[in-house]
């Protein structure tokens, strides 16, 4: 079986934001895999120790993600490759076309990925990848029975779950659920450096700029205004509930 | 040309989400100022006669696609059917819910047409002509304003509870244009579907949200804050803490990696207001927080704090609350 996980390196769920211009600020801010992904990535693992084959993890960045790369390496998956778009102003069409056209090179019966880059939060290039290969997708998987020609799944859907069986090869994106990402062992570890890691640029898969121009422009970024500082509403238990009642309903209007 | 804002209706069982009001409301604002209608695109099995309350609330013509096939939303029936409408109409713009539905028909339909997507949007507005849309990134630690300069349609999912509805007009008609529509070959096969059954408003749509953390001790003791739902018609959510103690499923989970909520009111009950919770509430209009620790983050963005014992304050609470509200 082979399985290509699509991987983003992101921010740390910690990071403070500041502002760099008219730009957010990446300096000094420590990165980590995307934690969909990470589930991503485990799932891809287990695919494997079912029917064997090989994991091979593919992102697109700049060079600071190959750390994101050794890690899903470190945790087992045995392939890492990224391609570096050689610009800054991307956006999700733009990694798409950079990811298929990667992707699109390899040999592969299921296609893995988080459901949501928690930066951006956009939820769309797993999608959009799937489509420019012609595969079926399925979004916000949380458990999956794969089979050598066959995925059935369970996502979360709008108001509830269902169960969903696809061909392969299918793009399935995950969600959290009974998985725990593994950690990397310490042999994982000191396997990975010497895993293969190809760097490529766009032309090394045929790709130039102008195909893979982004669609969508970031025109402004700002930092939200900070929430006013509120009340503490004083007394004793009773006399506080009673009070708070009374502000939310005379003050604030909201019931 | 490109002509036309349509709105993409969110709609389960035969019941329009409020979102689509939302998104038509606004969709109406722009359509006027740009001099083009707004059209409202309902998928769905016997959806036929919800065109009334499209046009209620502003559409001016209805794409309807009333098919069995369309009964539950599939990736493959709801992508091919709104990608060839929109190649056959050319629209300026596409308006859907940031809902799981919404996002995943999204991303395919912007890839078929070759187009961008802005996606979890908190506000739109026209800019010399230009759609802008606002988003909420990196958790909501910064806001970007991004447009589609080029390429149509412009597409965009818009999060709910954070644009204004409208008051319907009685008697405002939409052009209702039935549409045959070619689900294509579906090949998401549906097994099994279980619907959350809950007399609760779902937590992405709720006005009120009542949620626990690590503080509520145990599962149990979410009955305290569900009794207090119940006197507000609220929401039940909880923090991740709550959530990975097993006392709650993954689908009351608020934050980054959780549900993102807007609602009018958000009470958080036991809950230290780490970033990553934050960034899943912090959009709400009022925030209330019942902590024990004076020092706990979540009061330094409550509108209104009570430092005190949950198992005592929520009960009082709802007590007064029901006062209230008789
Ligand atoms: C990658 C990543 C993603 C994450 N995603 C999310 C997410 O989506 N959502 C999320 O919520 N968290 C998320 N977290 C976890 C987050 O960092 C916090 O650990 C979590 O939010 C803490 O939950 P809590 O506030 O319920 O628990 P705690 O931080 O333990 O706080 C419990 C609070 O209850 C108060 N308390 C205790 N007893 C009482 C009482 N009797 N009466 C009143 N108050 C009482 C305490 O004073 C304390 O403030 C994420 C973390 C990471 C690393
Ligand atoms: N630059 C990237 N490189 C590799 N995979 C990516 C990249 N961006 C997004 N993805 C994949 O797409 C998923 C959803 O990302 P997004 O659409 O940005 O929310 C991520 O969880 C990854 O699996």
């Amino acid at each position: 079986m082979k399985i290509v996980v699509l991987m983003k390196q992101v921010f740390d769920t910690e990071a403070k934001i500041s502002l760099d211009g008219n730009k957010i600020n990446k300096q000094g801010v420590s990165l980590v895999m995307n934690p969909y992904d990470e589930y991503a990535v485990e799932l891809g693992l287990r695919i494997k120790e079912k029917f064997k084959g090989e994991v091979t993890v593919v992102s697109v960045g700049g060079p600071e993600v190959q750390d994101a790369l050794r890690q899903a390496l470190a945790m087992g998956a045995d392939k890492a490759v990224l391609v570096d778009p050689g610009a800054d102003e991307i956006d999700e069409y733009t990694t798409a076309t950079i990811l298929a056209k990667a992707i699109g090179g390899l040999e592969y019966n299921i296609l893995l990925g988080g459901f949501k880059a928690i930066d951006d939060g956009s939820c769309q290039v797993c999608g959009r990848v799937a489509e420019i290969l012609g595969v079926p997708v399925v979004n916000m998987v949380t458990q999956a029975e794969v089979e050598e020609d066959k995925a059935v799944v369970t996502c979360d859907i709008d108001g509830g779950s269902a169960v969903i069986e696809v061909k392969l090869p299918a793009m399935l994106t995950a969600q959290k659920g009974e998985i725990e990402p593994r950690y990397p062992s310490m042999k994982g570890i000191m396997q990975a450096k010497k895993k293969p890691m190809q760097k490529i640029g766009l032309g090394d898969i045929g790709l130039d700029a102008a195909q893979a121009a982004p669609k969508v422009k970031a025109l402004s970024y700002s930092l939200p205004a900070a929430r006013a500082a509120g009340k503490l509403v004083p007394g004793e238990p009773a006399e506080a509930a009673k009070e708070l009642a009374r502000l939310l309903r005379e003050e604030a209007k909201v019931i | 040309m490109a002509k036309g804002i349509w709105v993409f209706t969110e709609q389960r069982d035969g019941e329009i989400k409020k979102v689509t009001y939302e998104l038509l409301s606004a969709g109406r604002k722009v359509a006027d100022s740009l001099g083009e209608e707004l059209c409202a695109v309902l998928l769905g099995k016997g959806v036929s006669g919800l065109e009334g309350k499209l046009g209620e609330y502003g559409a001016d013509k209805v794409y309807t696609v009333d098919s069995e096939a369309l009964e539950n939303y599939t990736t493959d029936a709801y992508t091919n059917i709104l990608a060839d409408l929109a190649k056959e109409h050319q629209p300026t713009a596409i308006l859907l819910a940031c809902s799981a539905s919404g996002r995943d028909v999204a991303a395919q339909v912007a890839q078929r047409l070759g187009t961008g997507l802005m996606t979890d949007c908190t506000d739109m507005a026209l800019e010399d002509g230009q759609l802008v849309f606002t988003r909420p990134v990196y958790a909501g630690k910064a806001i970007v304003k991004a447009a589609c300069p080029e390429a149509r349609p412009v597409m965009a999912t818009i999060r709910p509870n954070v644009l204004a509805a409208d008051a319907p007009q009685a008697g405002r008609a939409a052009q209702a244009v039935p549409v045959g529509g070619n689900t294509g070959d579906i090949r998401q096969v549906i097994k099994d579907i279980v619907k959350q059954i809950s007399t609760r408003p779902e937590l992405t749509e709720a006005d009120i949200i009542v949620s626990g953390g690590r503080g509520i001790k145990g599962p149990e003791n979410f009955a305290l804050l569900e009794e207090l739902a119940d006197v507000l018609g609220a929401a039940v959510g909880a923090s991740r803490a709550a959530v990975d103690a097993g006392w709650k499923s993954h689908s009351f989970q608020v934050g980054q990696t959780g549900k993102t909520v807007s609602p009018v009111l958000y009470i958080a009950c036991g809950i230290s207001g780490a970033i990553q919770h934050l960034a899943g509430m912090s959009s709400s209009k009022c925030i209330v927080a019942v902590n024990k620790d004076p020092e706990a983050n979540i009061f330094k963005v409550a509108d209104y704090g009570i430092v005190g014992d949950l198992f005592d304050v929520v009960p009082l609470l709802k007590e007064e609350l029901k006062k209230l509200l008789a």
